[in-house]
């Protein structure tokens, strides 16, 4: 016999998903089957099964390969490397909790750290626009019930977010949107004919780099001002067309992804669609969201935004709080040789960041605690694995549009491994003997 | 006026934040309390002798005291922050925030900076020979004021975002820059003697661009009104000028909408 736990949130994107049923076997050791869950979450759940998983850290030795250590000697070596650093960066904090990732500034604040998360190649652009300029958000429950102008910029929910289109945005049957897709509009702007683009009813196919220029041209038709005849290869009257659709609507979202946060003009692209919206409000009501990638990237930045004031790349090296993404932003500090330390929880570098980066991992003191083998922990001097935060240990994550959800637990971690904040708690333990508190 | 010439001996590991090098703090010291100011290098303070050979003393005042900065400075950041007079020449090339919030008093960095110089600045003279890099006069993350007054003067090229969120002042640019000029500007000019690839003075609400060189693509928001006789910075000649960005908010003077104002060189 197996049972089934119900109303499992799954710990993959940011989109949260929170009706995952997960079957486990009788002993409720083994998870047998996930309902419900996109291809990638379901892996997820799935992965953590492997029987080739690493259950106890590993140090590697000069030759390359790997030596089995115990828990209590990674400890040691983490508090070492921290407490000897200089500038140590303590990177990523995305996949995990919001209690682990607590604990993690605690070290941070003691050792005088970097603490950055995966948004410096993100959204960390998008939290640059929205302290410069604010943004009017709301909540994907909002967008479900009332929205009616839907736009995706830059961004293929179809293959990053697979069920957020059916959960929020473009087919779900909500109270004002009764009808489903029928009740929408979809404005995509993408380069590419994105599976996302196919469903549609607007695809612009922007040149790229050129968001800025559009969006801009975007808020000169809302004003009904002056245009030229062309802008980024769409022709005014298509911009015109639009922007009488958008601002025709009930109620409008615009959801942006990499293709702007990324590429040419990066913050401006979000502080210009964000003034988008703020202009679109005089005549509808109109909101704009990011979509988040990690599961708990939001969280991250709700976290450090409490405890330091800023949402990432926050540098307490001197002791208070300071931010500048250009300078305290991961892969500055790597490239330019501002660290001297590398610590890696619940993200991947190794396979994110520019090469002129990974190399740098790899010359400096480095550990990575990630529950899977990643091109971070083959770089990194000592892997720790640790439990699967969503899977084997609960705990506090955000969605996208800043709602909390506590992820539950589903069967028991491998005996004797130890989750995220159990290890940081440990580490933090002996950084208390190690680091004299000034 | 007193010279206080600080040598590079022994540069640091991992970059050295010295906001002390700056006539404020120097003036009134003797070498020997210059050497014993405190600098940063990661969490650990140490002193700027340890790193700096210092000769010479401060002056009474900072007016009447000039820095000469020698030695490879490309790892030190912060170096001639928040000054409000005197002198500060910088023989080689320093890392990042040359010059930023400074007040007054004059700053010569006769190689080429990184980013975010002159950040915030609101007077004084700020001379670069070399290049610079990104955020030229911009504002500092989160503040929406910029440069406010002050002029600084390039003689080499510039990166991105060079004068982001300005508000006053004058920054001059000798030869190309990377994208977004004036970005968010409210006031002040800025004068691109070379070229600009794009996305020049998009989100502009008031204040002055002139661009000699060409512009790739043009802000969909600026629209042509006249061409004009003017003279800019020693030169004399016509410009076409654009007025924008329409899509951003605008104030009213006398009845008047008060745009943008975007100057290209025919």
């Amino acid at each position: 016999m197996t049972k089934t736990v119900t109303d499992v949130i799954c710990p993959f994107c940011g989109t949260l998903c929170d009706d995952l049923e997960v079957v486990v076997s009788d002993d409720g050791k083994t998870i047998v089957d996930v309902y419900n869950a996109c291809a990638i979450g379901a892996e997820k759940f799935m992965h953590s099964q492997a029987r080739d998983r690493v259950k106890r850290p590993r140090m590697q030795q000069p030759d390359g390969t790997y030596k089995e250590v115990s828990y209590d000697e990674a400890v040691e070596y983490t508090a070492q490397m921290l407490a000897n650093a200089k500038k140590p960066l303590m990177y990523g904090w995305s996949s995990t909790s919001c209690e682990a990732q607590s604990v993690g500034h605690e070290i941070a604040e003691k050792v005088g750290a970097i603490v950055d998360n995966t948004a410096t190649v993100c959204h960390g652009t998008t939290l640059i626009a929205v302290q410069d300029v604010g943004i009017p958000s709301c909540t994907l429950g909002e967008i479900k019930n009332r929205a009616d102008r839907i736009i995706f910029w830059g961004c293929n929910p179809a293959h990053a977010h697979p069920r957020h289109q059916s959960r929020y945005s473009i087919f779900p049957r909500g109270f004002f949107t009764n009808k489903g897709h029928k009740n929408r509009k979809v404005v995509v702007v993408d380069p590419r004919r994105t599976d996302t683009a196919k469903m549609a009813d607007y695809h612009f196919q922007i040149e790229q780099g050129r968001d800025y220029e559009l969006l801009s041209a975007f808020r000169v038709a809302v004003r009904g001002e002056w245009l030229p005849d062309t802008v980024a290869g769409i022709s005014k009257e298509r911009i015109y067309e639009a922007a009488e659709m958008l601002k025709s609507g009930r109620f409008g979202i615009i959801f942006f992804g990499m293709g702007v946060t990324q590429s040419l003009s990066k913050n401006h692209n979000i502080d210009e669609a964000i003034m988008l919206t703020k202009d679109l409000n005089d005549y509808t009501k109109f909101s704009i969201m990011a979509m988040r990638g990690h599961y708990n990237v939001t969280g991250s930045g709700q976290v450090m935004g409490w405890q330091f004031g800023f949402p990432y790349a926050t540098d307490l090296s001197r002791g208070f709080a300071r931010y500048n993404p250009g300078e305290t932003t991961s892969n500055d500090l790597l490239v330019r040789g501002e660290v001297d330390a590398v610590f890696v929880l619940g993200s991947d570098p190794g396979a994110h960041f520019p090469i002129s980066s990974v190399k740098k991992i790899s010359q400096l003191p480095s550990v990575c605690v990630d529950p899977h083998i990643t091109p971070t922990s083959e770089v990194s001097k000592l892997h720790v694995p640790v439990a699967f935060v969503g899977v084997e240990v609960g705990g506090n994550c955000y969605r996208m549009d800043n709602v909390p959800i506590d992820a539950r637990k589903v069967v028991d971690p491998p005996e004797g491994m130890l989750t995220d904040e159990e290890f940081l708690t440990r580490v933090n333990k002996r950084l208390e003997q190690l680091v004299a508190v000034t | 006026m007193e010279t206080v010439t600080i040598t590079m001996k022994n540069p640091p590991g991992l970059f050295l934040e010295a906001d002390n090098v700056s006539p404020d703090t120097f003036a009134g010291k003797k070498a020997a309390d210059i050497a014993a100011l405190h600098a940063f290098e990661g969490r650990e303070q140490t002193s700027l002798g340890k790193y700096f050979e210092v000769s010479g003393n401060g002056g009474a005042t900072a007016a009447d005291t000039r820095i000469v900065v020698k030695g490879d400075v490309s790892r030190v950041k912060y170096i001639g922050m928040k000054m409000t007079a005197g002198e500060v020449v910088i023989e080689n090339s320093p890392d990042m925030y040359t010059g930023a919030w400074m007040q007054g008093g004059k700053l010569l960095v006769k190689g080429s900076t990184n980013a975010f110089t002159g950040i915030g600045m609101k007077g004084g003279e700020l001379v670069i020979e070399g290049d610079t890099g990104n955020y030229l006069g911009a504002a500092y993350r989160g503040d929406w004021r910029g440069m406010q007054g002050g002029i600084i003067r390039v003689r080499g090229n510039a990166g991105s975002d060079t004068g982001y969120f300005m508000n006053g002042g004058t920054i001059i640019v000798e030869g190309n820059t990377d994208v977004h000029v004036g970005t968010h500007m409210e006031g002040g000019t800025i004068i691109i003697k070379g070229n600009v690839p794009s996305k020049v003075g998009g989100q502009m609400v008031e204040g002055t661009i002139y661009v000699f060189g060409t512009i790739d693509v043009m802000m969909p928001g600026f629209k042509f009104v006249k061409d004009e006789e003017m003279e800019v910075d020693g030169y004399k000649g016509l410009f076409s000028l654009f007025h924008g960005d329409l899509g951003e908010r605008h104030p009213k003077r006398k009845g008047q909408v008060v745009y943008g104002k975007l100057y290209q060189k025919i």
